[in-house]
């Protein structure tokens, strides 16, 4: 079975579409979303459409903290812009849409993987995954061969060496990593909606069990498209100029 | 199941073990025999119980890794694996053949011999380093020979594919390999070059050709080291006998900078496949290590540059492509010559470590049992020669990035193919009309070659046929 992970949507429409369509074609027969549907882009309602009827069908969905400020609350961790689009964010919802947010768990665990959305140490503390400490107590907590998590928006991998050390690898685009059931691995999928490092394609990755393999992608879309209908929405400019630049 | 202590008959997931071929410190081999099975198979279990050394366990996992997506005839096909849990073994094809250590038994070979044996060999690191893969523990106990003389590479516990994790690496924090056979890059904890490979295959010609071990087999660190300012005694000291050829590929192979070795293995194939037309340096004359001067600087050197990052193994084969070019100088096709000229060019830019292979097709229709009829082809075949040297002369390239080749076969587009493939030849850039006379007799010979050819294929038009 090929699982398609995908991660940190942010309510962009034409960035889950790209994927969705992109893993269907590479052979992918569920899905995983590990956080952060919404925030930052203008389709939240659309993108709900899409993913809750998948979620009923049983693919698994933890929360993310833009889930959890969507919520309630003043979402003082947020950056101002983050915290403007929520609060528009939270306008769009009607009560079934809430419902199904109210609903996310914080993790899921299937098949011999761990989702969450920051880290399996502490789920609730959104930790940021971006150093070998942060990912071997995350893997360690974790309990499974293999653990995803989202948050950070660039795709690695890291893995547990024979010393218990957490170490870091760059996956390369397309090319399929065997993972060894032997080992920890902690795979970060990138940010389908708002990939941050440059590149302006969406990030996601394929866990193909059968394999043991994971494989890293990057899917061009329409993001032109996405970053007009931010302005139209009112949302702010940054957030529009990132989609734009990948940055 | 308990697979430390198996026996002929016993069975293990449908496979029928058969005798024990091979009992070594990282691991045991069986023959093993499956219903339907369409090759004979060998089963490798690894010594993985209570107290047995790290590395057997990691160099089993790397190997299963990378082995599993290695093709092609000069890697034992893949069969299957058992869970890394319970049952951790491997099964892949047996290659029945002799192994390079029984050759290197009897060594010092003749020249020509090791040159056959290594180039083979030569062959089949290339097509592994076309498939992303570095072996980096290349010794004759990890080369066999198939009957029909195609070189196969055993053993992948060491090796690093360019799109994995390297699990060797963060497991040791020490140089891996086999002390007579590793690189200088690789002492310094540098696992990502393809041309540590090329250095061991220099190691192999100078022990098949000599008898001896370049640098020995060191046991401490500091006899490993030995290899980053010490060069090696030139082999024709200890042979005087051997050709200058053979004593240039070895020592090319053998440079201490992985940056002055051969850029790829199929150009180390190439040389040993042609040997007369090995441009001699300096090396092939060569009696006496290098002065105390030299070797304190690079002993200077080599305390303080740490290794550096290279590109993975297709990056690295990207930029030093072989191209072909083909052509007859002596056409008059003036206009034609000069567009290849400069398609050429525009090569040897973007690729600056490719290497041009310049060649023309003879036709042997006058050659006859009279000696004239010898005397006329050994003089035509000159002077294409001549006229290939001269037109490559306006390129500006150093001896040892060109190769000229005057080739004899009645079907020009054949002859191309079968070089191209014989030569890992990677792309083939000729003019859109052969010489006239072939093009009558034959019809156009690039449009079967772009058919044909097992690379890519440039057909160059001089501008005026644009319109």
């Amino acid at each position: 079975m090929k699982i398609a992970v995908l991660s940190d949507i942010h309510s962009n429409l034409e960035a889950l579409l790209a994927c969705l369509d992109h893993a269907r074609r590479q052979g992918a027969e569920q899905y995983v979303f590990l956080g952060d549907l919404l925030g930052y882009g203008a389709d939240p309602l659309a993108c709900l459409e899409v993913i809750a009827p998948m979620v009923g069908a049983g693919a698994p969905a933890v929360r993310g903290n833009h889930e959890e400020a969507v919520l309630g609350g003043l979402c003082e961790n947020l950056e101002l812009v983050a915290r403007d689009a929520i609060y528009w964010t939270r306008k769009q919802l009607r009560q079934p849409e809430r419902d199904f947010i109210q609903g996310l768990p914080m993790v899921a665990n299937k098949d011999n993987a761990f989702y969450v959305h920051a880290s399996a140490a502490s789920p609730e503390r959104w930790t940021y995954i971006d150093n070998a400490v942060a990912a071997a107590k995350c893997m360690d907590a974790s309990g499974t061969p293999l653990t995803f998590v989202g948050h950070v928006h660039h795709q690695s991998l890291y893995y547990t060496s024979g010393h218990g050390a957490a170490q870091i690898f760059n996956p390369v685009i397309g090319a399929a990593i065997p993972v060894s059931p032997h080992r920890r691995w902690l795979a970060i999928a990138g940010s389908v909606g708002q990939p941050r490092d440059g590149n302006t394609a969406a990030a996601y990755l394929l866990h193909d069990q059968q394999r043991e393999s994971l494989t890293f992608f990057r899917v061009p879309y329409d993001y032109l498209s996405a970053a007009r209908k931010i302005r139209a929405a009112g949302l702010p400019e940054r957030l529009a100029r990132r989609l734009e630049t990948g940055n | 199941m308990d697979l430390t202590n198996l026996h002929p008959g016993s069975e293990v997931d449908g496979f029928r073990v058969g005798e024990k071929i091979h009992e070594g410190g990282m691991a045991a081999l069986y023959r093993v025999e499956r219903e339907g099975g369409e090759f004979p198979m060998l089963m490798k279990v690894p010594r993985l119980e209570f107290g047995s050394h790290p590395s057997c366990y990691v160099g089993f996992e790397v190997e299963q890794m990378i082995l599993e997506t290695l093709t092609g005839p000069h890697v034992p096909r893949w069969v299957t694996r058992g869970s890394l849990e319970d049952t951790p073994y491997l099964v892949m094809e047996y290659v029945e053949g002799r192994s390079l250590h029984e050759y290197a038994e009897s060594a010092p070979l003749p020249a020509e011999e090791a040159a056959r044996l290594v180039a083979a060999l030569a062959t089949a690191v290339h097509d592994l380093h076309r498939q992303e893969v570095i072996h980096l523990d290349i010794k004759p106990a990890n080369a066999l020979y198939r009957p029909d003389g195609r070189a196969v590479l055993v053993d992948f516990g060491l090796a690093r594919h360019g799109h994995f994790p390297d699990l060797v690496e963060e497991e040791f924090h020490k140089p891996v390999g086999t002390s007579a056979y590793i690189s200088p890059e690789q002492v310094m904890g540098n696992r990502d070059n393809p041309r540590s490979d090329l250095f061991a295959l220099g190691v192999i010609l100078y022990q098949l050709c000599t008898g001896r071990l370049p640098f020995g087999e060191p046991t401490t660190l500091g006899g490993f080291r030995r290899r980053l300012f010490l060069d090696p005694v030139p082999p024709r000291v200890w042979v005087p006998g051997l050709p200058g050829w053979m004593q240039e590929i070895i020592l090319h192979c053998l440079e201490i900078e992985a940056g002055k070795r051969y850029a790829t293995a199929a150009q180390v194939a190439f040389d040993l496949t042609h040997p007369n037309d090995v441009p001699l340096s300096g090396r092939a004359a060569r009696l006496k290590r290098a002065g105390l001067p030299v070797i304190v600087r690079r002993w200077w050197r080599s305390l303080r540059t740490k290794p550096g990052m290279s590109a993975v193994p297709t990056a690295h084969l990207a930029q030093a492509p072989q191209i072909l070019v083909a052509f007859d100088p002596g056409s008059g096709q003036e206009e034609l010559r000069r567009e290849i000229l400069a398609a050429v060019r525009r090569a040897t830019v973007a690729d600056a470590n490719c290497r041009i292979m310049c060649a023309t097709v003879l036709e042997p229709d006058i050659s006859t049992e009279q000696e004239t009829g010898h005397e006329l082809v050994n003089s035509l075949y000159t002077q294409r020669l001549v006229e290939l040297h001269h037109w490559a002369a306006e390129l500006h390239l150093p001896a040892h990035r060109l190769r000229f080749h005057v080739l004899e076969g009645t079907d020009a587009a054949a002859t191309l193919v079968e070089y191209a493939r014989q030569n890992h030849v990677d792309q083939i850039i000729m003019g859109a009309r052969g010489s006239s006379a072939l093009r009558r007799i034959l019809g156009s010979v690039s449009a079967r070659v772009v058919a044909e050819a097992p690379c890519t294929v440039t057909v160059v038009r001089p501008p005026r046929s644009h319109q």
